[in-house]
């Protein structure tokens, strides 16, 4: 880490007091404070609109606050400073901003005006990003442990949670998106959440006794991994496609089924291939996990009168809970994703906002569906490879 | 006693084992010393059945080892294996517990005996009973290992290589905890070993094995001085054949009486320790004394010399 | 997992494909009783072929920008100079793969419009995460004895970059690619909700007026050209892993 210049003699040349990733972050914050709009007026949903700059989008006094702290967050992350100090600077800011673009639809909307949107601007999300490397660089050095980390992530939650209990956003358009929505946003919330989770549970019911077999039969692994393999290459609009012309035919023969609700769109289809994408993950990290428990610490087991039975759950599956709890981790995260597509189908979930938004080329409706998934998934990933850390402590 | 009638174990077109027959008495040390490849390893695992023989029986104190289920048979037989094979996720206690748990036994029962055992390894149980494997060094490791495989109280032992992964300081003395631990419990052990010099400090009897079959099975003292011709002889034969034979022999086995000048050598270190002494402060003679600090006699080095050759 | 398909599967899969593209109204027999009112069985709104290479095309440009920076960005970041960035990357990539594709998609159109661009943007900005991931991987990855040797023989920086780090790193790097084309080959797909021009188009055009013979003929060509070039990356890692006397560990 040392730098070449810093042996250099007495004043500590400019570049060594510079923190590097400190200079980008700052890059970016000021393009976004000195030269996008802050915030964007529409006067309706879907017209495009005129940008304001952080002194026309906020009162006077907050604009002068909001400008002091960010710039003095900028300052402190060119600066090289501790992590604790540069991980409370990007918190700091990151809260700041999230203040501020609350703030602005009072300011610049007449009352009584309720076409009117206001959204954040290329200049808002320029200065989160900016920030959100700055938190997430510091989270990274500070080598943070899973406890602290899932502490962090509550702490997020909560703050979000908090910030639309107040109402503070609501004057935002994608708020007001949410207002109109409201019901269906919780409906296809459930029904993105229910259809990841469902094909989830659905591979390890399969998957994990499926993935035991093949660690122990090398020929059902050679046929059962790459057939799992081409399905998961198969990209996933195609996938679904291809699952309503089976699920059809079965709910045309079958009136039965067609009465359960299995056709050829809709639920079904979506989780069936949700399900399938789901297998290779747990499988193969099923069968990497058992292969990668020592030899030695499985024949101990055997030597000691250990039923097969018994050293399985005792001594084996334990052993690989990290590997596979990672695929699980992967399944979960692709699920999330792949979801959203499965609206194309029938098959709902925060992708018919987002596909509906772009049909109507309604930014805030894309957003609305988009933003959830992603905290969704992002939520997932952190909470994931904590507990994955967690499992591997205690590891020789 | 063990008993090994007529064994043979093939594995596809090879024949691994190949028609061995021995015993093995109560209470001692039984080596089984080879190259890989000899069988050695197989031998020893057909005896808890981790590996069925082809062919011929063993018996365990008359009773025929298929008498019952394999994992019951290795329930009552302690197994210790190279690179120990502790289980990673388990605390220290509950991989001693293993074995006791599998069989039942209560909850006071089993701390008991884990602490018991920690303590006969001189490992002080409340320090210890909580680590994890990962957090002790590798000769706590090794003996954690062996105290796992004693656990319900075995009456036979059977080691793979179990000092093969430490370092020879460590090694020593996990040798030498061993015979102590074996004749304070009064057990049976049989070890594989590829070390010759360990077969022969070890070992009451040693069983040498190539290429599947069984060479020579023996007392150390004999492979030594009357080695079978052709592998065995090939094994022992060496420049410190002499001093091997001589480490097999306590002093008091050739204490004459007398005096003599210089500093006294103990009854009980080897005849090896003795010719060392000797030679170091240029006498011909030192006086012998036993632990108490009384003397016994003397050992003379023409004495000593005499008991160092092969057979004549 | 070198090979994904016998070599028989493999050719009948590519006849199938090209069957499929070159003369689609072979397949009307097939495909007629899947569709309902006499709509028509094979998509004529433009022609196969070319929307195949359209969608090809996509792929292969968003890979070659995609791999380029990726490339750069994960030799910098582990360069002494780029040192600083690496714990920052490592995280971000984390942080980028969580998104789905569809949203980065999305998210792009209010930015740049429909079309092409965004999609080509998702594509690099997604496809480029598994390269770049791969890249430090495998540099990270090159046994330190070896680049010491290098350097102790007196070569470059430059020298051991190019002709120690990056061959013996090579088949890791290759993964991610192969990785990334895969995942391109997906949005790409999606990529004809935002009305750019790709085998999408086939698919969506079914599910808007529910005629089941478009789904299949769009899925089936779909998913038959992304095993295909999967498996053509997958030879050729293996390959060039022979060569450099390695297996990629890092699959995909």
């Amino acid at each position: 880490m040392t730098d070449a210049s810093q042996t250099a003699a007495a004043p500590v040349p400019l570049s060594a007091r510079l923190d590097r990733v400190g200079v980008v972050v700052a890059l970016i914050a000021i393009v976004g404070m000195d030269w996008q709009p802050f915030a964007t007026l529409k006067p309706n949903r879907l017209v495009s609109g005129q940008g304001l700059g952080l002194g026309s989008a906020l009162p006077t006094f907050w604009a002068a606050i909001g400008i002091g702290i960010l710039s003095l967050a900028t300052i402190l992350a060119v600066l090289r400073t501790g992590a604790r100090l540069r991980l409370a600077t990007g918190i700091v800011s990151l809260l700041m901003l999230a203040l501020l673009i609350g703030l602005v639809p009072a300011h610049v909307v007449p009352p009584d005006n309720s076409f009117a949107r206001v959204s954040p601007g290329a200049g808002f999300w320029l200065m989160a990003l900016a920030f959100a490397v700055l938190t997430t660089d510091a989270i990274a050095k500070l080598k943070l442990g899973p406890l602290a980390r899932l502490l962090l992530l509550a702490a997020a939650i909560a703050a979000t949670a908090l910030i639309l209990g107040s109402g503070h956003w609501d004057g935002l358009s994608i708020l007001k998106e949410y207002a109109t929505n409201a019901d269906k946003f919780w409906r296809e919330g459930r029904q993105h959440i229910l259809l990841a989770v469902a094909s989830l549970a659905a591979a390890i019911v399969v998957g994990l006794p499926l993935g035991i077999a093949c660690h122990r039969h090398a020929t059902l692994r050679g046929v059962t991994l790459p057939v799992l393999n081409i399905i998961q290459t198969v990209p996933s609009m195609a996938m679904y496609g291809l699952m309503i012309v089976p699920l059809g035919l079965f709910a045309a023969s079958f009136p039965i089924a067609a009465q359960l609700g299995i056709r050829g769109i809709g639920t079904a289809p979506a989780l069936i291939a949700l399900f399938l994408y789901s297998l290779l993950p747990v499988v193969a990290n099923t069968v990497v996990g058992l292969a990668e428990v020592r030899r030695s610490v499985v024949e101990a087991a055997e030597g000691m009168g250990m039923t097969k039975h018994q050293r399985l759950m005792q001594v084996e599956l334990p052993l690989a809970l990290p590997v596979i709890l990672t695929g699980i981790r992967i399944v979960l995260v692709q699920n999330i994703g792949l979801v959203t597509i499965a609206a194309l189908i029938g098959g709902g979930g925060f992708g018919t906002f987002v596909f509906q938004g772009i049909g109507q080329a309604a930014t805030d409706l894309v957003l609305l569906g988009a933003v959830p998934t992603i905290a969704l998934a992002f939520t997932a990933a952190v909470l994931l490879d904590a507990v994955i850390e967690l499992t591997e402590r205690r590891r020789l | 006693m063990i008993e090994l009638d007529h064994v043979s174990r093939r594995f596809g077109e090879q024949l691994a084992v190949d028609d061995v027959s021995f015993a093995v008495e109560r209470g001692t040390i039984t080596v089984i010393v080879g190259t890989s490849g000899s069988g050695k390893s197989t031998t020893l695992r057909m005896i808890n059945r981790l590996i069925e023989p082809t062919s011929g029986t063993i018996t365990i104190d008359g009773k025929d080892t298929t008498a019952v289920s394999g994992e019951e048979l290795r329930r009552g037989i302690g197994y210790v294996i190279q690179g120990n094979g502790l289980f990673p996720h388990w605390t220290v206690a509950r991989n001693i517990a293993t074995v006791p748990t599998l069989l039942g036994w209560d909850s006071a029962k089993i701390a008991r005996r884990v602490d018991e055992l920690l303590a006969l390894f001189s490992m002080k149980p409340e320090d210890f009973r909580e680590k994890f494997p990962h957090q002790l060094s590798g000769g706590e490791q090794q003996r954690v290992g062996v105290a796992r495989a004693l656990a319900a109280e075995p009456g036979l032992l059977l080691m793979d290589e179990p000092f093969g992964a430490l370092d020879p300081i460590i090694r020593a003395k996990a040798q030498e905890d061993l015979l102590a631990v074996q004749r304070r419990l009064g057990i049976t052990v049989v070890l594989v070993t590829h070390d010759m010099e360990e077969a022969i400090h070890l070992g009451d009897r040693i069983a040498v094995m190539d290429g599947g079959k069984l060479l020579q099975y023996a007392p150390p003292a004999e492979i030594l001085a009357k080695p079978a011709p052709g592998f065995v002889a090939k094994l022992v034969d060496g420049a410190d054949r002499p001093f091997r034979l001589l480490s097999l022999a306590p002093v008091s086995s050739i204490v004459e009486p007398g005096t003599a000048e210089g500093p006294p050598i103990l009854e009980t270190a080897t005849l090896r320790d003795a010719l060392s002494e000797l030679l170091w402060h240029r006498r011909d003679a030192l006086p012998v004394t036993a632990a108490d600090g009384s003397t016994r006699g003397k050992i003379s080095l023409s004495n000593l010399v005499a008991h160092a050759g092969g057979a004549a | 997992m070198s090979r994904l398909i016998g070599p028989a599967a493999r050719l009948s899969a590519l006849a199938l494909l090209l069957a499929l593209v070159l003369r689609p109204d072979w397949f009307e027999p097939i495909l007629k009783p899947f569709t309902e009112n006499n709509a028509p069985a094979i998509y004529t709104q433009s022609s196969l072929l070319s929307l195949t290479l359209a969608h090809l095309g996509l792929v292969a440009v968003a890979s070659v920008i995609g791999t380029a920076l990726a490339l750069v960005m994960g030799v910098f970041v582990t360069r002494p100079m780029g040192a600083e960035f690496l714990p920052l990357s490592r995280s971000l990539v984390n942080i980028g793969q969580t998104f789905p594709p569809v949203a980065v998609l999305a998210l792009a159109v209010p930015v740049v419009g429909f079309g092409l661009k965004p999609t080509l943007i998702a594509l690099v900005l997604y496809g480029l995460l598994p390269i770049f991931e791969n890249t430090i991987t495998g540099l990270k990855e090159v046994p330190e004895n070896v680049v010491e040797a290098a350097r102790g023989m007196g070569l470059s920086p430059q020298q051991q970059l190019f002709r120690v780090e990056l061959p013996l790193a090579l088949p890791v790097i290759l993964a991610g690619i192969r990785l990334s084309v895969v995942i391109n080959m997906g949005t790409a797909t999606i990529g004809s909700t935002v009305a750019a021009k790709g085998l999408g188009e086939v698919i969506i055009a079914g599910l808007l007026t529910s005629n089941t013979a478009f789904i299949l003929q769009g899925g089936i060509i779909v998913a038959l050209l992304a095993v295909l070039l999967y498996d053509a990356l997958s030879i050729l890692e293996n390959r060039i892993a022979k060569r450099t006397g390695r297996l990629a560990e890092v699959a995909g």
